[in-house]
């Protein structure tokens, strides 16, 4: 019974740690508001239950095999220690009574073997439990890096499709519910087995009928958990939802917490918050009430199981049907107890088995999501010129750039220089098969030219841009980068080639120079400075209580959206890419500062191509060509000039005239 | 902090009280269980007495019953008062944190305010459940169970005695040992779910930079970080296990010997032995399970602090006692006032404003990013106090008013807005709880909402997701002013709240203002010279201070930054937007 409680306890304790502080930021990117909804069931938990112990076999199988000679060895010894209580009286005091000068040799001799199989119990012990650190450690930690190289592999879709809190959760509940089914619920199991089947064997060897008596107590034991066990998985469920709705709820409130108070509706947000509180405690209420009254319910069965056998075992001793002595009837109810107590502690550890394994479930799922695909084979590499003005490949840092492309065919190598030339040969593109959302757009970019995106919400501007560097692989016609089809570009080196700045800005926790250093890993202090100069945010930076040393935190949430703007515009400019996407980069920003900056960037992007999209006009007005998007598709093109000409969409516009 | 917590007990007293009293009788009857099993086979089994093995057995069969009503008692009980206690938390942090000013907000960042209300909940819940429920349990069997063997033979009991006190000394050092390294741990456990959760949202940054194995590589070195840790507090924690095994197991063997020698010499019964051995046990699980529960309140106790800290965090605007409750007009007049964010900032953010507003006027605000402007405006709602000086509205300081009546005059459209998850009607009616739908109508005509709403399929039943992800930039923002508007407040700011609104549709909108309400102060910041140069007058602000304040013309005349701004945006006034291709509408591809 006491142990039981232990292990318990050990859960209690486990769902402690793991899961403090996990910040579960405001996900921007919609996903179900929130509430996760009921999980569904796990398909197929003994192959997923497979996969777990796999994983952790992979790396740690020496560890689990000797913690498996210790789990034996410590069973072995708590189990001699029993037989050995059996003897102690029988053999070695009940001869001693009475004597005058009673020999303690023999019984000095059993209680010094005794000690040395202790002592063996107490070393496999110790070994078992340092090595489970290890291999639970160790697994968690495997299992963290590969959840993390995994994720950063998978194409933008996939976060799209994936609300951020249930990825986060991932990495924290899930992972924890792994660690506890490791460390404890595994360990438990193969103990308890053991005991188990050791226990069953010696009631065997003792009595066939009590020992069927016996097993039928368990199985009504086994058949109240299951009833309680699934009553209080249901409720379980329930409290995860209305938990679920509530973080959703409160998620809501607290980002706009700002308009609650400038709206003083404290007392109406307080209303709904109270009623989904409310529900959640009786739910919790419930699943806590079946998962706490399962242990005394199995206790008590085990009691009675007892009383069973004891009346029934003396029946049959008493009337001597069976053969069954009176001594054998005793040790046969030590058995009983000890048989009972191991398949409660299985039953105890099954809520905690079912959880973990809905855990793996997601956790797995992730792992076999597939990657981004790459079958690219073009490299982006560093060239100079020789003698001949040919291009060749150049060990340093030279300024050029050239597409290293092998062909198979000939077995040879060619050299293109990397000029910025993209074009789009009728593309179509649609986030799913069935809607396009981009309809046979044609575009052509010479090497340092300013093109321009303009159109309202939704047309597809900021799409395009991201199929330049493939975050999304579009459904027919082609890219074209400096002639080559971005597809057989490799991901990494046609993505080096493209500074982005996008939308959103995101920053990351570190100083505000190693934010910059984002863009290029190996700047020197110099060349951040120098790229903040030219985004004009050396002002501000320098303003800031540590300058270039201050700690931003919270996606820079110290910072104004204009100067988390500049930063994100300095950490593009550092890279120095020889094609530059600025997707609203400078939306937040006041339009004197942006002329500053705007400057800055011309100079920079002298001779490179560029991408604008922007609503403001003057962002836009010196590009070289404007196109006018809606409902994904170009419906003008041209030059500022030409396009006020033509009187059309871009004029309605400019003008801020309806037609 | 005890303290704090403690008092959201209320209300579930007695369950908090019945538990450990329950749990305390299905001791006892845990403890009676062995004495009646071992009664059975002395009495019963070896002496072949059929009856005794019937009346001991239905009395163990009693006992049972009793023993599982108290079980189930102290388990509901647990579940009631636990839960209940968690709900009281939440309730009360929530509460607190509607008292809170624009400051206090300021301070805990979202995520962290979300974090607190549920998972630093949910570990005290668990933390409360666990002491109700163990807390008395295990000393009380403890208690039992020594004085049981104590009763039994002193002199063998002594053996228990020094093994409690060892073993107590033993896990009091392994619990210390470990909790300074479990303390080091939880903070860069944090640290990593956090590079975790920026990898995820910014994962477009993270892939346009190439960046994954820089990523994945600065995630190992957090990662292999933690192994260490953990492995060293969980290193300290194994030694629990051997430790008590072989505390058991010497005392086994040493009140062996000890009781076969006093047995032999007569002054001990065998069956006693037998007693004691099982008491052994007893006495040194619940030990452990003490050590368990103490590490475990230690590790609960970072997520109790977190909590206080809601909790105990003082409201840093409070209303005054003889409350102003009628906003007079909407005259505003700024009187030397300066502000900083925090009482200990060197530089203020905001340096000697002096200005007076009329009642009625359209004051146009225009500035460089970083130039304080939405500072200005936010002390006039009394979203943060001035540090100097003063700021009266309608004639009153605004540390007089109500600060309900004071923001029911002061409608202001914030510069992040968020709409909440409901239908239009609903967010619109945030207002003005009781206003009618041709009100709710009438605004957004106002605010030039009407138009599109009108194409949206369920019109004004229109459901907005959380966050308002369905709407465009510019029909937020324009939901955003009409639900301002139902307010009928005497002053009206606009955070730069047209910024994704077409020109001409903002043009309309300030001509509807103009015609509509006249009598409304309004505040107007913008980054576009076309959406303040109607104003009646125009501020200028340039790094906390006021650079020029008059007309447009005059302006234009005198003011360096004006003009430059000015004849940065002229030949064109046009901004491509939002406007156009409403119908388009829904949330586009990103």
């Amino acid at each position: 019974m006491a142990q039981e409680k232990t292990s318990q306890t050990d859960q209690n304790l486990n769902r402690g740690t793991g899961a403090t502080g996990a910040p579960r930021g405001p996900h921007a990117h919609g996903g179900p508001r929130g509430a996760r909804g009921p999980r569904p069931k796990i398909e197929n938990p003994g192959r997923l239950l497979k996969r777990v112990l796999g994983y952790t076999f992979k790396d740690y199988a020496i560890f689990w095999i000797v913690v498996m000679v210790c789990i034996v060895t410590t069973v072995l010894a708590t189990l001699q220690g029993t037989l050995f209580m059996k003897t102690l009286i029988d053999d070695y005091i009940v001869p001693l009574l009475g004597r005058q000068n009673p020999d303690f040799g023999p019984l000095a001799g059993a209680i010094g073997r005794v000690a040395c199989f202790y002592g063996l119990g107490v070393l496999a012990s110790f070994t078992q439990s340092r090595l489970m650190i290890y291999v639970t450690q160790g697994t968690m930690r495997n299992l963290r890096n590969d959840l993390f190289e995994k994720m950063e592999e998978l194409p933008i879709r996939y976060f799209d499709t994936h609300a951020h809190g249930d990825i986060m959760s991932i990495y924290t509940n899930d992972i924890d519910t792994m660690r506890q089914m490791v460390s404890q619920s595994v360990p438990q199991l193969a103990s308890s087995a053991i005991s188990v089947l050791s226990t069953l064997v010696s009631m065997l060897v003792l009595d066939v009928p009590l020992t069927l008596v016996t097993l039928f107590m368990v199985a009504v034991m086994i058949l109240a958990v299951r009833k309680v066990g699934s009553l209080s998985g249901r409720f379980f469920l329930a409290q995860q939802r209305d938990l679920g709705q509530l973080n959703g709820c409160i998620e809501e409130t607290m980002t706009g917490q700002k308009v609650v108070k400038v709206f003083c509706h404290e007392e109406e947000s307080l209303k709904q918050f109270n009623e989904l509180n409310d529900r959640l405690c009786d739910s919790a209420y419930r699943a806590n009430k079946f998962g706490n009254i399962m242990g005394p319910i199995n206790a008590q069965l085990g009691n009675l199981s007892y009383v069973v056998c004891a009346v029934a075992g003396g029946m049959l001793a008493i009337t001597g049907i069976s053969g069954l002595s009176l001594g054998d009837l005793a040790a046969f109810l030590t058995l009983n107890k000890s048989f009972i107590m191991p398949i409660n502690q299985i039953t105890m550890q099954f809520n905690s088995i079912i959880m973990a394994l809905a855990g793996a479930e997601r956790i797995f799922r992730l792992m076999d999501e597939t990657p981004e695909v790459d079958e690219g084979y073009v490299e982006l590499v560093n060239a100079e010129r020789n003698e001949r003005q040919e291009i060749v490949e150049s060990g340093k840092r030279t300024g050029l750039w050239a597409w290293k492309h092998y062909h198979k065919g000939s077995d040879t190598v060619t050299y293109t220089e990397l000029k910025g030339d993209v074009v789009f040969d009728h593309v179509d593109f649609g986030y799913t098969d069935e809607k396009m959302i981009l309809h046979d757009i044609q575009l052509f970019a010479q090497p340092g030219q300013k093109i321009a995106f303009v159109g309202s919400t939704g047309a597809g501007k900021t799409t395009i841009t991201n199929l330049i560097n493939r975050f999304y692989s579009i459904q027919d016609g082609k890219i074209r980068y400096d002639g080559i089809n971005v597809n057989k570009i490799k991901l990494d080196h046609l993505r080096r080639s493209l500074g982005i700045v996008l939308q959103d800005t995101h920053l990351f926790t570190g100083t505000v120079m190693e934010n910059i250093r984002y863009g290029k890993l190996d700047a020197t202090e110099e060349e951040v400075m120098q790229a903040a100069r030219l985004a004009n945010a050396d002002g501000f930076i320098r303003r800031l209580p540590e300058g270039y040393n201050t700690m931003l935190h919270g996606d820079g949430a110290n910072l104004s959206q204009g100067q988390r703007q500049l930063l994100a515009i300095a950490r593009a400019a550092i890279a120095d890419p020889p094609v530059l996407i600025l997707d609203e980069a400078t939306s937040s920003i006041d339009t004197r500062t942006e002329r500053i900056v705007q400057d800055g960037m011309d100079k920079l992007m002298k001779g490179r191509t560029t991408f604008v999209i922007a609503h403001r006009l003057s962002t836009v007005r010196n590009s070289d060509c404007i196109m006018v998007l809606e409902q994904g598709r170009i419906i003008e093109r041209g030059t500022h000039d030409q396009l006020l000409m033509e009187k059309g969409k871009y004029y309605q516009l400019y003008t801020g005239l309806q037609a | 902090m005890l303290k704090t917590l403690g008092t959201h007990i209320r209300g579930y007293v007695k369950e908090s009280v019945l538990t450990p009293v329950f749990m305390i009788g299905e001791v006892i009857m845990e403890m009676i269980i062995p004495l009646l099993m071992a009664s059975i086979i002395n009495n019963g089994v070896e002496a072949g007495n059929m009856r005794h093995i019937y009346l001991i057995g239905s009395l163990m069969v009693a006992v049972a019953l009793v023993g599982l009503a108290f079980g189930i008692g102290g388990g509901v009980f647990g579940a009631r008062a636990s839960t209940g206690f968690a709900r009281n938390l939440r309730k009360a942090m929530y509460e607190r944190i509607q008292t809170f000013s624009f400051s206090n907000i300021d301070k805990f960042s979202t995520a962290g305010l979300v974090t607190r209300l549920t998972t630093d909940v949910t570990n005290i819940q668990n933390a409360y459940q666990m002491i109700l429920r163990m807390c008395m349990r295990a000393p009380v069997s403890l208690v039992c169970a020594m004085v049981m063997s104590f009763y039994i033979s002193p002199r063998l009991a002594s053996v228990y005695l020094v093994a409690v006190l060892l073993l107590g000394c033993v896990l009091g050092l392994i619990v210390a040992g470990a909790m300074k390294y479990f303390s080091q741990a939880f903070p860069k456990y944090d640290a990593l779910n956090e590079s975790v959760q920026e990898n995820v949202s910014a994962i477009r940054v993270v892939k346009a930079y190439v960046r994954e194995d820089y990523e994945k590589e600065k995630f190992k070195k957090a990662s292999d970080g933690i192994y260490r840790i953990f492995c060293k507090a969980e290193g300290i924690v194994a030694w629990n296990g051997p430790v008590m095994n072989l505390t058991v197991y010497s005392c086994i063997i040493l009140i062996s010997w000890i009781g076969a020698r006093l047995i032999v010499q007569g002054s001990l019964e065998t069956g006693d032995l037998m007693a004691l051995l099982t008491y052994c046990m007893t006495i040194l699980m619940n030990l452990m399970m003490l050590s368990m529960i103490f590490v475990m309140i230690t590790m609960s106790a970072a997520s109790a602090r977190r909590i206080s800290e809601v909790l105990n965090e003082k409201p840093d605007l409070a209303n005054p006692e003889e409350p102003v409750m009628e906003v007079a007009h909407g005259g505003i007049v700024f009187d030397h006032v300066s502000f900083r964010y925090k009482k200990d900032a060197d530089a203020p953010v905001l340096k000697n404003i002096n200005l007076e507003i009329r009642a009625g006027e359209t004051i146009g605000i225009i500035g460089g990013t970083g130039s304080a402007k939405s500072t200005l405006v936010n002390l006039i709602s009394r979203l943060y106090d001035v540090s100097e000086g003063r700021l009266m509205v309608g004639g009153v300081d605004v540390r007089d008013y109500d600060m309900e009546a004071l923001r029911n005059q002061v409608a202001v459209v914030l510069q992040n807005n968020v709409l909440f998850s409901g239908t239009i009607l609903e967010n619109l009616r945030w207002g003005d709880l009781e206003a009618s739908e041709e009100a709710c109508v009438h605004a957004c005509r106002l605010a030039c909402a009407d138009e599109f709403i009108q194409r949206m399929p369920e019109g004004y039943h229109t459901y907005i997701e959380q966050g308002g992800t369905n709407v465009s930039g510019g029909q937020k923002q324009r939901l955003c002013i009409a639900r301002a508007l139902l307010k009928k407040p005497k002053i009206l700011i606009l955070d730069d709240s047209t910024s994704a609104v077409d020109t001409a549709t903002d043009a309309r909108i300030r001509s509807a203002f103009a015609q509509e309400i006249p009598g409304t102060t309004k505040l107007i910041i913008a980054q576009r010279i076309s959406s303040v140069e109607h104003a009646d007058r125009i501020i200028v602000m340039h790094e906390g201070e006021i650079d020029g304040f008059g007309t447009h013309e005059q302006l234009l005349a005198s003011n360096e930054i004006y003009r430059d701004v000015y004849e940065s945006q002229t030949n064109g006034s046009g901004d491509f937007d939002e406007g156009v291709g409403e119908n388009a509408g829904g949330k586009g591809g990103m």
